[in-house]
């Protein structure tokens, strides 16, 4: 049977005004929030730089580049043409034979050149050794073999953001940085809020002893050394990249359970909370259907802070050594490293702190815009 | 209607307008009032009708995304759009206000001495130490015991009347022209209340200032007020003196307000009737200030020793003050917070019932809160919210079962079913306690406790609301347990009733004896203040 009489109720029923929930008005406040709004816009753009980036450019973050030890970021693509000659004299020298006549003829060379003994046609893997020069082929042999042509393409690499003191680009470093610092900062912070959430929630709703307990745990926890923390965990479990997550969440989820325990507290009073009871619902059902949902304003709020406080203790750690490894890097470590050669390659701090420092501030306009979004006052 | 009294302050055309993220909401919408020197001024309507916003925006107090236009002139001069500091000369000397809320009125921080004699002070220049003499008059002029001792006290000392009577002392330290009383006794017991009425009209009478009083309460403008101006909607409905507006009212909204008085009276049940909750011996204690390694707990008894007995179809009418420990009865009877002595519901004794025990029993045990707008989490939808109790109760239902019956339960309660898929916030005041009462009834419960059900609300919805529970008691054989401080209320609803002063019954029986030959002088007073002011 077709059900061909459709109720005309239910379509006339249907509201004209669409009904928004809290969640859905917050949305729309934190929309109208212009410096919020393009917080959201530059945190995107910067994830998927660092995400999406490595796909575009040909450099691998570990790939090292000894002709191009400390090169200045530029947007001209390298070598310089002003320079091959003297990259090929060098070539020349290493391959012990006397570089007679160099011409350049676009992206293709020709160079010619002697020695007083036979070359050996393997010569020319001298030339390919170079980074400048590639696919380069003997062309022509004469007088006896003592002197040869040779023509070869000139290999022209990019490095917009200049090159580190091993010779690797930091663009793409960059990118694995932003990778690291914002898996980190992301994941960290849920494990914070996860843990937090629930124990904080715990504690306060059930209260009393139970509560005292709890807290008094939290703030030993508090009151342990940072870096002795971590020093004892890296020592137990070993060094690696999901000791960094669990490491910083397991600090980070010391605030978040007072804040959300604060928070619980003030909600048990409601008579929400009250009907609930009477309702005969258990305490976890409290707590999953009521508390939590309440609570999300704040905890959205909290974890913008936590993300890039969570991504400084990381870099921290780096810096110190606990943190991520060589050739794995993070904008912690790459900043370190700048710090390190300010004078001499400048651009090795200033291209990570670019990006660290616009990713903080989205993060924070993004925090103050959902701050406001959800501020109870504005309703 | 010519008056020989000069007029003080002239409202012309004055419009309070509010810039939301949803356009622009115009609170005020163009008003006119007078107001002559020594009168009394009454401005009533329910709640956002803009009374206060008015007063609010004569005063210059908006809220930050308020504005003002029209004009409001004192003695020839306009204060609408004068800067702060000009406005500041006015206010707080010439024209002061008194607030709805003694508790947060005042400064914590502060010794209530200090802070009557910071206006004082203010605009007469001078010290502290050389107002102190004009403070100590002021709180015995508002009838403070032991100034001397009172004007060191910080403001958690004094109760609630108290700090309603600094706060006058306060309003009255430049001996203004016009007084502005912003809902000055809603937060207070009815007792206090009409001690703190008869202080404002006393002191009218010495000094010949104009009293705007706004409020929503017919009761105290019908004794208190010489003039009526009636609001609605930001606009002004009907203006006159006391004796017209209440004898020959004009406008349908007026008529409407009178007529919205809670009225008629409930037959009490038969004895034979069974009895469905009875609590004997009830005695609630609760323990302030253990912490974790112990430390000596202040006990404090907040229901001692009550024996209550409700039966089939009965409403038993709990009164009494802030403090009696009425609504901790109606807790501890529903096993909602622990309390010694004897419980049994209908046959079943439940005196050792732990919550477990209990969970089974709570759809047949309602209760519905005071605040509506507490008491809905605001992030459930309406339907949702409902349907919690039969979420625990009877988990195997369908989503469309328990959608079906979430639209009868609305239904039942007077409102749209299409409305389940919306948010609380979406809700008036009286629309949300319907829900409040739609998820309490929606699991058919034998007994429900009320818990000040209609103190939030404005009289024409209470009215509904009763109106609404008397028709659900009918048609389900509800037996109601009516928690209120509101005498008239009860005197409406209850076929029994309980009077309840420091946590022990002072006075019981049937409706029509207490209220028509109380016993007890407490209740006695009681009645005295609420019904004749």
């Amino acid at each position: 049977m077709t059900d061909l009489t459709h109720s005309p109720m239910s379509d006339a029923a249907a509201p004209e005004t669409r009904s928004r929930s809290l969640f859905q008005l917050a949305l729309m406040r934190f929309r109208r929030n212009r410096a919020a709004m393009s917080g959201c816009f530059m945190l995107a753009l910067i994830a998927l730089f660092s995400f999406l980036g490595p796909h575009f450019i040909s450099h691998t973050y570990d790939q090292v580049f000894p002709s191009y030890v400390l090169t200045r970021p530029s947007l001209e693509p390298r070598p310089d043409t002003s320079t091959l000659q003297g990259v090929m004299e060098n070539v020349a020298g290493r391959a012990r034979v006397k570089l007679q006549s160099f011409e350049l003829d676009g992206e293709t060379f020709t160079a010619t050149v002697t020695s007083d003994s036979t070359i050996d046609p393997r010569t020319s893997r001298y030339f390919d050794r170079a980074n400048e020069f590639r696919d380069t082929e003997v062309v022509a042999t004469g007088n006896d073999g003592k002197s040869m042509t040779l023509t070869g393409k000139v290999s022209r690499e990019y490095f917009p953001f200049g090159t580190d003191s091993n010779g690797r680009d930091l663009m793409a470093r960059v990118m694995l940085g932003g990778q690291v610092s914002i898996a980190v900062g992301l994941l960290a912070s849920l494990v914070s809020l996860g843990i937090g959430v629930f124990y904080g929630a715990t504690s306060g709703f059930i209260g009393g002893r139970v509560d005292n307990v709890m807290m008094r745990l939290v703030e030993i926890l508090y009151s342990l050394p940072f870096v002795f923390l971590v020093v004892v965990l890296v020592v137990f479990f070993g060094r690696s990249f999901i000791l960094i997550f669990l490491v910083i969440g397991a600090v980070e989820w010391l605030d978040m359970a007072r804040i959300v325990r604060g928070q619980t507290l003030a909600l048990k009073r409601r008579e929400f909370i009250g009907a609930a009871e009477a309702l005969g619902l258990t305490d976890w059902q409290i707590i999953r259907r009521h508390i939590i949902p309440n609570i999300t304003g704040p905890v959205i709020i909290f974890v913008t802070v936590v993300v890039p406080k969570v991504i400084l203790l990381e870099s921290f750690l780096s810096f110190l050594g606990l943190g991520v490894q060589a050739p794995l890097t993070s904008w912690g470590v790459l900043i370190a490293d700048g710090a390190n050669n300010i004078q001499s390659a400048p651009w090795l701090l200033i291209f990570p702190a670019i990006f660290f420092v616009v990713t903080l501030f989205s993060l924070q306009f993004v925090g103050d815009g959902l701050r406001d979004a959800f501020d109870p006052k504005d309703r | 209607m010519t008056d020989e009294k000069e007029t003080i302050l002239a409202v012309r055309d004055l419009k309070v307008r509010f810039s939301t993220p949803d356009g622009a909401v115009e609170a005020v919408k163009g008003i006119d009032l007078d107001i002559k020197a020594g009168e009394t001024l009454a401005v009533v309507g329910e709640s956002g009708s803009g009374k206060s916003q008015t007063m609010m925006g004569i005063m210059g107090l908006l809220a930050k995304n308020g504005s003002v236009t029209g004009s409001a002139t004192y003695r020839g001069k306009e204060l609408i759009g004068l800067p702060p500091k000009a406005l500041n000369k006015v206010r707080g000397s010439k024209i002061t206000m008194i607030f709805q809320e003694p508790m947060t009125s005042l400064d914590p921080l502060y010794t209530v001495g200090r802070q009557i004699a910071e206006p004082i002070v203010h605009h007469r220049g001078g010290s502290f130490k050389q107002a102190r003499a004009r403070v100590l008059e002021l709180l015995e002029l508002v009838g403070i015991p032991e100034p001397q001792r009172r004007i060191d006290s910080y403001p958690h000392e004094l109760s609630g009347g108290q700090r309603q009577r600094v706060m006058i002392a306060m309003a009255l330290a430049n001996e203004p022209d016009l007084l502005i009383a912003d809902e000055p006794t809603t937060a207070l017991d009815v007792t206090i209340q009409a001690q703190i009425l008869d202080l404002l009209r006393s002191l009218q009478k010495r000094f010949g200032m104009a009293i705007v009083l706004i409020t929503h309460d017919l009761g105290i403008v019908r004794h208190f007020a010489e003039r009526v101006v009636v609001m609605r909607h930001g606009e002004v409905v009907e203006t006159g003196t006391t004796a017209d507006i209440f004898e020959r009212p004009q406008a349908d909204y007026t008529k409407m307000l009178l007529a919205a008085e809670p009225s008629g009276r409930k037959e009490p049940v038969p004895d034979h009737a069974p009895i469905m909750l009875e609590g004997r011996n009830v005695t609630v204690d609760f323990s302030i200030g253990a912490g974790l390694l112990g430390g000596s707990p202040v006990t404090f008894r907040a229901v001692d020793g009550v024996t209550i007995r409700l039966r089939q179809g009965q409403t038993i009418g709990i009164v009494g003050e802030s403090g009696s420990g009425k609504s901790t009865l109606g807790r501890a009877l529903l096993k909602l917070i622990p309390g010694s002595g004897y419980y049994t519901f209908g046959t079943t004794d439940i005196s050792k019932f732990d919550r477990s025990a209990m969970r089974p029993l709570r759809r047949q045990l309602q209760l519905v809160f005071q605040d509506p707008y507490g008491s809905l989490s605001p992030r459930q939808t309406v339907g949702e919210i409902i349907t919690e109790g039969l979420f625990v109760h009877e988990p195997q239902l369908s989503k469309q079962e328990r959608d079906r019956r979430a639209a009868t339960a609305l239904q039942e309660v007077g409102l749209d079913p299409a409305s389940r898929n919306r948010y609380p916030h979406e809700f008036s005041g009286g629309q949300r306690q319907r829900i409040a009462i739609a998820r309490a009834i929606i699991l058919k419960p034998k007994v429900v406790i009320l818990d000040e059900p209609t103190s939030a609300l404005d009289r024409s919805v209470q009215g509904q609301v009763i109106a609404l529970l008397r028709d659900l008691q009918q048609a389900h054989g509800l037996s109601y347990i009516f928690i209120s401080h509101d005498l008239s209320v009860v005197k409406a609803m209850a076929d029994y009733v309980v009077v309840m002063k420091g946590g022990r019954i002072i006075e019981e029986g049937e409706t029509d004896a207490i209220f028509d030959a109380p016993c007890q002088p407490y209740t006695k007073a009681l009645l005295g203040a609420a019904f004749n002011i």
